[in-house]
């Protein structure tokens, strides 16, 4: 019973733990109870969901039984349900490390992150294009929230730039869904991928342009260059487990780029196939440079690991560009690597901070820090796997991209950004490392404050170790990502388990309607 | 042809003005431009369906045609989502002024340098 709705259980429990969350008041440890259990929850389904995926095939859930494409569908494919379970690791790293303090600033902390879920899993389910507007404006309110938590000027500023670009961006994801709606006549992803590949050629650069429109949001959500600025001060603000959990919003923004332009703008396209591919190339570039520059220049940790968050925005779009099987193999296997990793820097840059004293994580010689052992390991691993250096995961990461890349034209841009940018990056986190550790003002060592402890570094611990672990299980992850990769460039298998096999009864009435788009 | 043109005149002002609005450096002009976008996206879904007159709004048998009632449906979820955004941001907008002490986008006057201040109280300094 429970089986046949496993698809939208993930956008069900959140939704009902954080209505459940907004009603208990009082004592703190109910909303911990269940927040923790909501999510642990979360986590085991989007497993359940990976297995049954790997078993049988995308499923396909139409709600209230309404058949595509005239209902919304949620359709749990091998990438979504990979997504899905990367959310639920990251959530639940950050929802243990938020127990530890500060989820106690202000009473609907557990609510908000239950919504936010919510929000971020229905964009990875979903399979119709407004529907994706819809849950996009529910992560994005729900994570408004949360970017605010614990108050402030810093957080307030952040937020009014955030708040505002993410509203433009919803302007322009509205105008390009209804232009795309006007010349196709539907919403449904399946659908659309249908008609856009029917698309009169009088009507093809209307739908160009509606794509197109599509890629400013999505990299806009992604913080590609040159929309990435809003980025940096956005999360170094962000308490730490909340900057955590926003190491998947960069990703649901390259998520809907390999969704929309892998079903709706894919193979099947004709004429309007790879629509973005062109642009992807120089704006990923820029972001890999824009995003190592930055860290370069960053005067605290948090801001450079920010910064190294959209350097490898940038690396997983430059993978995106030549639309192989390979490439994108590789691009999913470093887009998981890089969330854990950017997560776990978020977690140890602050912990770092509460250990330093005054100068938190400034990037000035401080005190020396007391015990700096576990923190230290932990900061190694991470700075070592997000810069790619063998053995850990971003380096098989870069390493599957560098092959899959191999035989495409912009294989020498594509090459030189990512080693280059790769280099730039040791340098920068070598030179975070050594100031954060080696360089050391007078004073008596900084004290540690409720911050580090157990229960906080247990969380940043666990990503790490997930990152490890994503090396060490690299095979199977690899033959996941590789089956992954081999579902989005042969969309037609998407299409077929939506609307059935050629054409299904819902296309078939469609056309027996004379709707105005039809005159 | 008048009303096509009418709609997609009336839709550019709002968008202009909403743009040039969203560019201004204080919040509440922002804030307006915002709406005023929201306003123009919001027309531009509805024109979506096409612009048909005296057709019914649902399948009818004795029409030959009817107005697509879908971006119908879908300026109505816009317009809610819209609503409660610029409600959050009104509200966002105002505890930013008291805040900060100033309505600049950037939470500095300008030529002012940011507040000592500026970096995020930690877990142990901020206390509501």
């Amino acid at each position: 019973m429970i089986a046949a709705h496993l698809p939208v259980i993930p956008v069900v429990l959140p939704a009902l733990a954080g209505a459940l969350l907004l009603l208990v008041s009082g004592n703190i440890r109910p909303r911990r109870a269940i927040g923790l259990v909501a999510t642990t929850t979360f986590l085991a389904v989007a497993i359940l969901l990976v297995l049954r995926v790997i078993e049988a095939g995308p499923i396909v859930y139409a709600l209230g039984e309404w058949p595509a494409p005239f209902g919304i569908v949620l359709v749990a494919d091998r990438l979504a349900a990979l997504m899905l379970v990367v959310l639920g690791i990251v959530a639940l790293c950050a929802v243990v490390y938020a127990r530890a303090g500060w989820d106690t600033h202000g009473r609907y902390f557990h609510a908000f992150f239950q919504f936010q879920l919510m929000g971020i899993a229905g964009a990875f389910l979903t399979g119709d294009l407004f529907n994706l507007f819809v849950f996009f404006e529910v992560l994005l309110i729900a994570s408004y929230c949360l970017l605010l938590h614990g108050l402030g000027a810093e957080r307030l500023r952040a937020a009014v730039h955030y708040v505002v670009l993410n509203l433009v961006g919803s302007a322009l994801f509205l105008i390009a869904a209804s232009l795309l709606y006007a010349v196709t006549g539907t919403l449904n992803m399946a659908h659309l991928a249908v008609r856009v590949g029917q698309l009169a050629p009088a009507d093809q650069p209307l739908a160009a342009s509606a794509g197109l429109i599509l890629l400013v949001v999505f990299l806009l959500k992604a913080a590609s260059f040159p929309l990435h600025f809003w980025l940096p001060g956005a999360y170094v603000a962000a308490a730490a487990p909340v900057a955590a959990l926003f190491a998947i919003m960069t990703k649901v923004g390259v998520y809907s780029i390999v969704r929309v332009f892998g079903v709706i703008f894919g193979a099947d396209a004709g004429a309007l196939a790879q629509l973005a591919s062109p642009w992807l190339l120089p704006l990923a570039i820029g972001t890999m440079i824009a995003g190592v520059l930055g860290a370069l220049a960053s005067r605290r940790l948090a801001e450079m690991v920010a910064y190294l968050t959209v350097s490898s925005v940038g690396t997983v779009l430059v993978a995106l560009v030549p639309v192989t099987e390979a490439a994108l193999s590789g691009a999913l296997f470093y887009m998981v690597h890089s969330t854990f990793t950017v997560a776990a820097l978020f977690l140890i840059a602050e912990l770092l901070g509460a250990r330093r004293g005054p100068a938190g994580d400034e990037l000035v010689p401080a005190p020396r820090m007391a015990r700096p052992l576990v923190l230290g390991l932990l900061f190694v691993i991470g700075a070592a796997s997000i810069v790619g250096l063998p053995p850990f995961s971003g380096f098989l990461g870069k390493l599957m991209i560098l092959q899959g890349t191999r035989a495409s034209p912009a294989a020498p841009w594509i090459w030189a950004s990512i080693l280059g940018v790769g280099f730039l990056m040791l340098v920068g986190v070598a030179r975070g490392g050594a100031v954060i550790f080696w360089s050391n003002a007078p004073g008596a060592p900084g004290i540690e404050s409720g911050h580090a402890s157990a229960g906080t570094l247990l969380p940043a611990i666990a990503l790490a170790l997930a990152g490890i672990a994503m090396a060490v299980f690299a095979a199977p992850i690899k033959a996941y990502t590789d089956a992954t990769a081999a579902e989005i460039v042969h969309p037609h298998r998407y299409v077929e388990a939506v609307l059935g096999p050629a054409g299904g009864p819902g296309a078939d009435m469609l056309k027996t309607l004379p709707g105005v788009n039809e005159r | 042809m008048s009303l096509e043109l009418l709609v997609a005149a009336a839709i550019a002002l709002l968008a202009s003005c909403g743009v040039y609005l969203v560019l201004r450096a204080r919040t509440f002009p922002v804030v307006l431009g915002l709406s005023l976008l929201s306003y123009a996206v919001n027309l531009f879904i509805f024109v979506m369906g096409r612009l048909a007159e005296d057709v019914p709004p649902i399948l009818d048998k004795a029409s030959a045609t009817y107005a697509d009632p879908l971006p119908q449906a879908l300026v109505l979820t816009a317009i809610v989502i819209g609503f409660g955004m610029t409600g959050f941001l009104v509200e966002l907008a105002v505890r930013a002024r008291d805040e900060t002490g100033t309505d600049h986008v950037d939470g500095v006057e300008p030529g002012d340098v940011a507040k000592p201040d500026a970096r995020p109280r930690t877990d142990e300094e901020s206390g509501d």
